[in-house]
């Protein structure tokens, strides 16, 4: 999600499903929504059924195109180039120009006005290449993408480059706002030292008092400064023609401009149109910027913070959205503050909140966040004088991502390995090497309802039935400890729109199966009796983890809602519950295990994500939506600068300047009491920096960003480049076909394609069907899922098919350099070749979740991917790739597919 | 034509016999208790009711009450109960050992310990206290967790927690980058 | 006369339906081909996985309705057109791909209930059509009976097994499981004269946005012929009922009996007569 934390603030869904039912067009791209979220998918036919405009971008027609007014196939990995094509007309349109809606949308809302520095040079001048590059390194440096400013006054010392935090912004930045943290803006206004003094504190928070604010930017409202955010837009998309663009992605030229046209005229004061993504964005060596292009558009199009508008992530699992907000990730910790890293400079906690910490937005409140997390986590062990135990959490220096594991393991640096519901010899990419590490640990816990390939994988796979391994061979331990399951066992999910929702306890599990809580605790209860008189920094460390939850039921298992009170943060004197993150403070006298979810057990025996009332306009009482119980992000937008609605059609908050408040169907996502005219005084800090129409309260300036001076490793812009392995090169830049940036894993085991390599000419791209859930040990193993789609299968389109002489049903062998998988041929008009540069490229679909265990088996697609990632988020590139197909089998006639 | 039409039409409402099971007919629900619960597959975030009788679960449907899914469910989510009484469902503890070519039983208790030293051994082995310029670092690269995205939040905080906070584990991993 | 031709005469939309009768709409136009209401149903008649295998045609692995299968989504592929170009501006609600929940049609006239000699099948208080699997015996009378090959016969206990339209849930005033699941509303259930409204302003409503084709199927004049007076579980359909494998003018198969049974006897008294005149010329 950085694409749209780097320009918008969050990386979460802007939007709810719901208010998908009031869009005027909805574009569908980077998502197979009918298939994959079918349920969310009644929203878009409400919309449809209401006269809205459905537009599929894709490059298969799936059930989402058969309900689709216009379908767009456009050649996977060429996302980028279609989104550019559209934002170039747009900004060029009649309409755009002439509906003063779109100048102050943008200049009010956004950085178009902002001036930037003139050592900054773009793509256009350095032929794909932005300012600051080291190819050495094949990283940027940012300084070069910085704003021009007024010259400091003596108050303002320079701060810590933005640049040199690219953690944060790398995996989005995010979080809560909220209320007015003052409550106050008429005594923000005319007392500002007294203010300051009460919001942050004057002697119990030393860590607030190091950021002086930046010097107000330059700006130029009339939007003509040639160096000014929006003309630098304006110029380098100016390339991406309608038809450079059809000569990339295969997209018509006449269908591109339908498209921009649409979703012009869906987009203005009385009408906003939005846009749908899911992993087939993210999936790519530049789907962050694919990402953050779409958040341009929208910024562009006025269609942020919006009822009908925004963008709406799609994710795919239970609660991905959770499992970010409250990180099982390397580079984060909860509520999207950065893992300290050696690399960032984050030796003590000093430097790491210098380092992090903004001083204008909600960023300001960084201490107060990490302070009382790590008062959470180590508990009477931290105190201020020992800067609250900093240096007993660990440090990272490097990538430890899912991708960068898979050679640690390999390589054995990494001996042991927890498997809490993932598949990764399915599911990982080079899946044949990850059968490989799994098979150099020293030992393996698998946690799962079913034997899935990765527990079974010594004595099951591809290579132990082709006799390369044998289980006599393997010393990897393994245990299997079978999982409960949601009715098993209790606690909360956050769902593709941010909203937390818990699941009660129906049955105790069967056998042995135990929820995640109960092995946790116990084992983590057996380790601190292991450490107990270890006095070595490893001792210290888990002996200082508070590891005290109340237990239940038969089998002890820990008390959720205590760990939700945790979570949620209390005031460390006397355990009561914050309620919300306002209370937190940097001193140590509050505990947040994530402040972003400050609210949702707002006092005992409350707890928000367990509200069954749903029947108010935007659901409030339905759940608790992060931050703060907002359901639509930015929606300060949803007003004009004044605080009217843009519209009657379209109102979602307003300012009542009789009550002296934002009011609406939702919650404010903005102080609750600033005035849409308030003017922050000079030297302000945190939320009283932002004047009162500026919606983005995360970013140090309030205002989206079209152009993105830190946080993106890729550049403040999105650009185009080919995915790493592809049939053709650069057109937009031939110099600069791939991305600069993108990390490579370069390693005989994991061997990548060159651009137009005559071995592997066909574009593959991968996917799920709506029958099967991921790795499928979900569906694989349920009767009624696997029946209905009981068997792998590649699909190709009739064309190519005959030239191939391949019939439908027939087996097929599809292979890269990384490895083989066989399939079905399932031939479709559903697919189909593009003419690209002037030539037929043929492009192959392949779900992915086939593997060898449970009911519906078939060829693993992961065996043809490489590790391969986008540099912001780490994500590998599965959704495009190259490969070759031929008809025939690897097994054996009458054998189990491989 | 009319007498053959209202022969015809007149032999299809004789009424068949009603039988005991038909006249007992009702739906297994009736009486049932009932949990309120969220769909486990895809992040839509289905409500869903779960009915149980005797401690067993009986049916899974949807919710009418959710502003989402209004009472709907996918294919996944309407096969929800089958995801929890597949015949596949393993529901004992198995454990490999090294070279091994079979699944050995094991009590829970027998394995949780094992696991709690096999932990311990290995990040003894390869704990770092501080990077090599003398930094602390305080973590160990030896042990690595994969999954959360199919768990539940206060599971993912316990992961992080424990893991992270706890063990110095930082190669901490789920399916939000697959 | 075709299917859309239909819509202009005055009995479009009317249904030998008797008051009160519960029902389903299926409105193909909106279904997503998701199979939801196929694992609902199993869901709740706990019924069995089967046929499992890869057919290998469009997404469609379940093949049809049967014993085990009461519910069962049909994908038929029109993507391109005779040159093999794909468009791009399609006509909303399914053109190119069409979807389609199939179903027991409990019609009005039944086919089935008439020719089970046990008297295994009822009709129900709620006007549906239902199977006794107490009394049924596998004798298979009713399946070709049925012009729509709905009822089957169950390789594991031998009877004949079909959609009860979820009696045991109607008779808790429960929504059937299909409906209930069906996360776009393609399936609608509610008393027949209702839905047989709403479908008529549906169809409405779509010719007005452009997709002239649509129609419903199983109202008296199209599906509900031959004695069968009207679909009680009917639908709204964009293409001729043969596309997705219904009869365009299903009959009863007892309608024929009597005809056949008069021409033969007509055939009988001839041939009699005939042998008659022939003997007294000789």
């Amino acid at each position: 999600m950085p694409g749209l934390g780097a320009r918008l603030g969050r990386g979460g869904a802007t939007t709810t499903q719901q208010s998908l039912a009031d869009s005027d067009c909805i574009v569908i791209m980077g998502s197979n929504m009918a298939e994959n979220h079918p349920v969310g998918f009644r929203f878009v036919l409400k919309a449809k059924t209401r006269g809205a405009t459905i537009i599929h971008v894709d490059p298969r027609f799936s059930r989402t195109s058969a309900l689709a007014d216009i379908h767009v196939p456009l050649r996977p990995g060429t996302d980028l180039a279609v989104l550019g094509g559209i934002i170039n007309y747009v900004l060029n349109s009649e309409r755009w120009n002439s509906d003063p809606f779109f100048k102050e949308y943008v200049t009010h809302y956004t950085n178009a006005p902002l001036i930037v520095g003139e050592e900054f040079k773009d793509t256009e001048e350095l032929e794909g290449l932005f300012s600051g590059y080291d190819p050495g390194r094949r990283r940027y440096n940012t300084d070069s993408w910085q704003f021009a400013s007024q010259p400091a006054t003596s108050a303002q010392r320079q701060q810590p480059q933005a640049g040199s935090e690219p953690e944060r912004h790398a995996t989005g930045q995010t979080g809560e706002e909220g209320q007015a943290v003052t409550g106050n803006y008429g005594s923000a206004l005319s007392h500002q030292a007294e203010e300051a003094e009460q919001d942050h504190g004057q002697t119990a928070e030393p860590y607030s008092a190091q950021v002086v604010p930046h010097a107000p930017p330059l700006v130029d409202m009339t939007l003509q400064h040639p160096r000014c955010v929006f003309q630098i837009v304006k110029r380098h998309f100016a390339r991406y023609t309608p038809e450079l663009v059809e000569q990339i992605s295969g997209v018509p030229r006449d269908l591109l401009i339908t498209v921009a046209e649409t979703l012009l005229q869906n987009s203005g004061r009385d009408r906003t149109s939005a846009f749908c993504y899911a992993v087939a964005w993210t999936q790519h060596t530049i789907g962050t910027q694919i990402i953050s292009c779409c958040a341009l558009l929208q910024l562009l199009l006025g269609n942020i913070g919006r009822p009908g508008g925004g963008i709406l992530a799609l994710r795919g699992h239970a609660t991905i959205q959770g499992s970010t907000d409250i990180p099982t990730l390397y580079n984060l910790l909860p509520g999207y503050l950065p893992m300290p890293s050696t690399q960032a400079g984050h030796r003590s906690l000093r430097e790491y909140l210098a380092a992090e910490q903004s001083p204008t937005g909600m960023w300001f409140n960084m201490p107060r966040f990490m302070v009382s997390l790590l008062k959470a986590w180590y508990g009477d062990a931290a105190t201020p004088e020992n800067d609250f135990a900093y240096d007993l959490l660990p440090k990272i220096s490097g990538d430890y991502s899912f991708e960068a594991m898979i050679p640690m393991m390999a390589d054995g640096v990494m001996k042991g390995l927890f498997c809490l519901g993932q598949n990764p010899a399915v599911g990982g990419q080079n899946a044949v090497l990850v059968r490989k590490a799994l098979a150099n640990l020293d030992w393996l816990v698998v946690r799962d309802a079913y034997e899935i390939e990765t527990a079974a994988f010594w004595y099951d796979s591809p290579e132990v039935r082709r006799g390369e391994l044998r289980p006599e061979q393997i010393k990897t331990e393994v245990f299997f400890l079978p999982a409960a399951l949601p009715g098993e066992k209790e606690g909360s999910f956050t769902n593709t729109q941010r909203l937390v929702q818990w699941h009660d306890k129906a049955v105790e599990p069967p056998g042995d199966c135990r929820s995640e809580p109960w092995f946790l605790y116990h084992l983590g209860k057996r380790l601190k009796e292991l450490y107990q008189d270890d006095d070595t920094p490893k001792g210290r460390q888990i002996r200082a983890l508070t590891w005290d939850y109340p237990t239940k039921g038969r089998y002890d298992e820990p008390d959720l809602e205590a760990v939700l009170e945790e979570i949620n943060g209390f005031t460390v004197a006397d355990g009561k519950p914050v309620k919300s993150f306002r209370e937190l403070a940097d001193d140590g006298s509050t505990a947040c295990g994530c402040w972003i979810y400050s609210g949702i057990m707002p006092e005992k025996g409350y707890n928000r994500a367990r509200n069954r009332k749903g029947d108010d306009k935007a659901a409030l009482d339905w759940g608790f939506s992060w931050p703060n119980n907002v359901r639509i992000l930015y929606n300060r937008a949803s007003a004009d600068p004044q605080g009217r609605p843009w519209s009657e059609r379209k109102r979602w908050i307003w300012w009542d300047a009789e009550q002296g408040r934002w009011t609406g169907y939702d919650v404010p996502d903005f102080p609750a009491n600033k005035p849409p005219d308030y003017r922050p005084p000079e030297g302000a800090r945190g939320l009283d920096a932002h004047a009162g129409d500026k919606p983005f309260v995360m970013l140090p300036d309030g205002r989206g960003r079209l152009f993105v001076p830190s946080g993106l490793l890729d550049g403040p812009l999105p650009t185009h480049y080919e995915p790493w392995e592809s049939p053709v090169g650069n057109l937009l830049y031939p110099k600069t076909p791939r991305s600069p940036v993108a990390p490579l894993f370069e390693r005989p085991d994991n061997p990548y394609h060159e651009i137009g390599d005559p071995r592997f000419p066909y574009v593959i791209t991968t996917y799920r069907l709506t029958e099967h859930h991921t790795a499928g040990g979900m569906s694989r193993t349920v009767p009624w899922l696997a029946e209905l789609q009981p068997e792998g299968f590649v699909e190709i389109s009739p064309e190519l098919a005959a030239e191939l002489g391949i019939a439908n049903g027939d087996w097929v062998v599809v292979s890269t350099l990384r490895g083989e998988a066989e399939a079905r041929a399932l031939v479709s008009d559903r697919i189909q070749p593009l003419v690209i540069h002037g030539r037929k490229v043929h492009q192959i679909g392949m779900p992915w979740h086939f593997g060898y265990k449970g009911y519906a088996q078939g060829g693993i697609a992961n065996n043809l991917s490489a590790l391969i990632e986008d540099p912001n988020s780490r994500i590998h590139e599965a959704k495009s790739f190259t490969c070759n197909l031929r008809k025939g089998r690897i097994a054996r006639e009458g054998e189990r597919p491989l | 034509m009319r007498v053959v039409q209202l022969l015809k039409t007149h032999a299809g409402r004789v009424p068949n016999p009603v039988s005991e099971a038909t006249r007992q007919a009702h739906a297994r629900i009736r009486g049932a208790d009932v949990a309120v619960s969220v769909c486990p597959y895809c992040a839509v975030g289905c409500s869903q009711l779960i009915y149980t009788k005797d401690g067993r679960i009986i049916d899974i449907e949807g919710n009418y009450e959710s502003p989402i899914n209004g009472g709907t469910l996918c294919p996944k989510g309407a096969a929800t109960f089958g995801l929890l009484t597949s015949p596949l469902r393993e529901t004992r503890v198995k454990y490999r050992a090294p070279y091994s070519d079979h699944w050995e039983e094991r009590s829970l208790d027998w394995v949780m310990e094992r696991i709690a030293q096999l932990v311990k051994q290995t990040r003894d082995a390869t704990y770092e206290e501080t990077d090599e310029h003398g930094v602390p670092v305080n973590r160990t690269l030896g042990i690595g967790h994969l999954g959360g995205a199919t768990l539940d939040n206060e599971e993912n905080y316990l992961i992080k927690k424990l893991w992270t906070a706890g063990l110095g584990i930082v190669a901490v991993e789920n399916q939000a980058r697959i | 006369m075709s299917a859309r031709e239909s819509q202009g005469n005055g009995r479009a939309g009317t249904t030998g339906a008797r008051p009160g009768a519960l029902g389903f709409l299926t409105d193909t136009t909106l279904c997503i081909g998701c199979k939801a209401c196929e694992v609902a149903c199993k869901q709740w008649n706990q019924l069995p996985m089967d046929d499992f295998g890869f057919t290998g045609y469009s997404y469609d692995n379940t093949g049809d309705l049967g014993a085990t299968t009461w519910r069962h989504v049909a994908f038929i592929e029109r993507v391109s057109d005779r040159e093999g170009r794909r468009p791009t501006r399609l006509k909303a609600f399914q053109s190119n791909w069409l979807m389609m929940s199939d179903v027991c049609k409990h019609c009005v006239y039944a086919g089935c209930l008439e020719a089970c000699p046990t008297g295994a099948i009822i009709r129900t208080e709620f006007d549906t059509v239902v199977i006794q699997q107490d009394i049924c015996n596998g004798c298979g009378y009713c399946v070709p009976a049925c012009p729509f090959g709905v009822p089957a016969l169950s390789l594991t206990d031998g009877k004949a097994h079909k959609c009860t339209l979820c009696y045991d849930r109607l008779k808790d005033g429960l929504e059937p499981a299909c409906a209930k699941a069906c996360p776009t509303d393609s399936i609608q259930f509610g008393p027949v004269e209702q839905l047989m409204e709403r479908a008529k302003r549906r169809v409405a409503d779509l010719h007005t946005q452009g997709v002239t084709e649509a129609y419903i199927y199983g109202d008296r004049e199209v599906g509900g012929t031959g004695g069968i007076e009207g679909l009680n579980a009917f639908f709204i359909l964009t293409a001729p009922p043969e596309v997705y494998n219904l009869p365009a003018q299903p009959e009863l198969p007892q309608r024929k009996v009597l005809p056949a049974f008069l021409s033969t006897a007509a055939a009988a008294l001839g041939l009699g007569l005939a042998a008659l005149l022939s003997l007294r010329r000789r």
